[in-house]
């Protein structure tokens, strides 16, 4: 029926990967990483497509739909992930949260993690004052 | 046929293209929503009308519209969309873009200078939706009930994730 070379809708798709890879490894606001992996999933279900189309079979299309659920529970837990982070530390920027660093000033941040860590120094030096 | 393909291939390249360079979020999601939108127009071309429903009903439909309604409630005043902005520099830009690329071009190279690849004589036929239904509920029946126990795990998981924490004594 259709005359579209099976290769060019693989090159579409390795062009809308590339898209999203290089949205992945740019953006720092975790809202646009996850916005480029979804041009990147968006860009494997289409690979799939093209493959079924190209052999006449359906399992294309019931990929596409494995695809489709994998990208809708990614998008529930990273989207629940973005507002508890948002929450938290009043930032999205993925730098900031990899360095430990938080725009909250140091007496309202929550310091549980601080104070245990504190914690274990001190129980550290103890144990190396006994030995 | 095929003037429709390259047609919607070029519109979702550039939407795609918006979508990661934009400094707004709201204009990169609607861009990200034209894309998504032609490739459904791609997998129609590509004589797969049932992938194109799916994709235009659950990507482009519900899956978007979570993340609008995570857009509203988060901050995306003037000064956000500026940061946004003056992170976009070239500086930033370039080794990711390098990296992109030359990956792109390995996969191209790979699918057009191999010869077995070249010879698509075979007419693509399109495949209805009956076809893929008797796929799903035939040999991929487990694949089926296990997309779903991950589609409860996300609900259970994202609900955990988003509650509303308690309040610690400081």
């Amino acid at each position: 029926m259709t005359a579209v070379p099976w290769p060019h809708a693989l090159a579409l798709a390795a062009i809308l990967f590339a898209i999203g890879l290089g949205g992945v490894l740019a953006r720092r606001n975790l809202l646009f990483v996850l916005m480029s992996i979804e041009i990147m999933l968006n860009a494997g279900g289409l690979a799939l497509v093209a493959a079924g189309a190209r052999w006449g079979q359906a399992d294309g299309q019931v990929m596409l739909l494995f695809v489709l659920a994998a990208a809708a529970a990614e998008v529930a837990v990273g989207l629940a992930l973005v507002l508890r982070i948002q929450r938290r530390e009043r930032t999205l920027d993925a730098d900031l949260l990899g360095a430990g660093e938080s725009t909250l000033p140091a007496a309202t941040r929550p310091a549980a993690g601080e104070l245990r860590l504190a914690g274990g120094v001190e129980r550290f030096s103890e144990g190396g004052a006994r030995r | 046929m095929t003037v429709l393909f390259y047609l919607a291939a070029l519109v979702a390249i550039a939407a795609s293209l918006l979508v990661v360079t934009r400094a707004n979020a709201v204009h990169a999601l609607l861009y990200l929503v034209v894309s998504l939108l032609a490739a459904a127009v791609v997998f129609v071309t590509l004589g797969a009308p049932f992938a194109a429903a799916l994709e235009v009903i659950l990507y482009a439909g519900a899956i978007m519209v979570l993340f609008v309604f995570v857009l509203m409630m988060l901050d995306l005043r003037r000064a956000a969309i500026e940061r946004e902005a003056r992170w976009l520099s070239a500086g930033i830009w370039t080794g990711p873009a390098v990296l992109a690329v030359v990956l792109l071009g390995q996969l191209l190279w790979t699918l057009f200078a191999t010869p077995a690849q070249r010879a698509t004589g075979a007419a693509m036929r399109s495949i209805t939706p009956e076809e893929v239904g008797t796929a799903l509920f035939g040999p991929y029946l487990v694949g089926v009930e296990l997309a779903g126990f991950l589609l409860l795990a996300a609900l259970v998981g994202a609900f955990h994730i988003g509650r509303r924490e308690r309040r610690q004594r400081t």
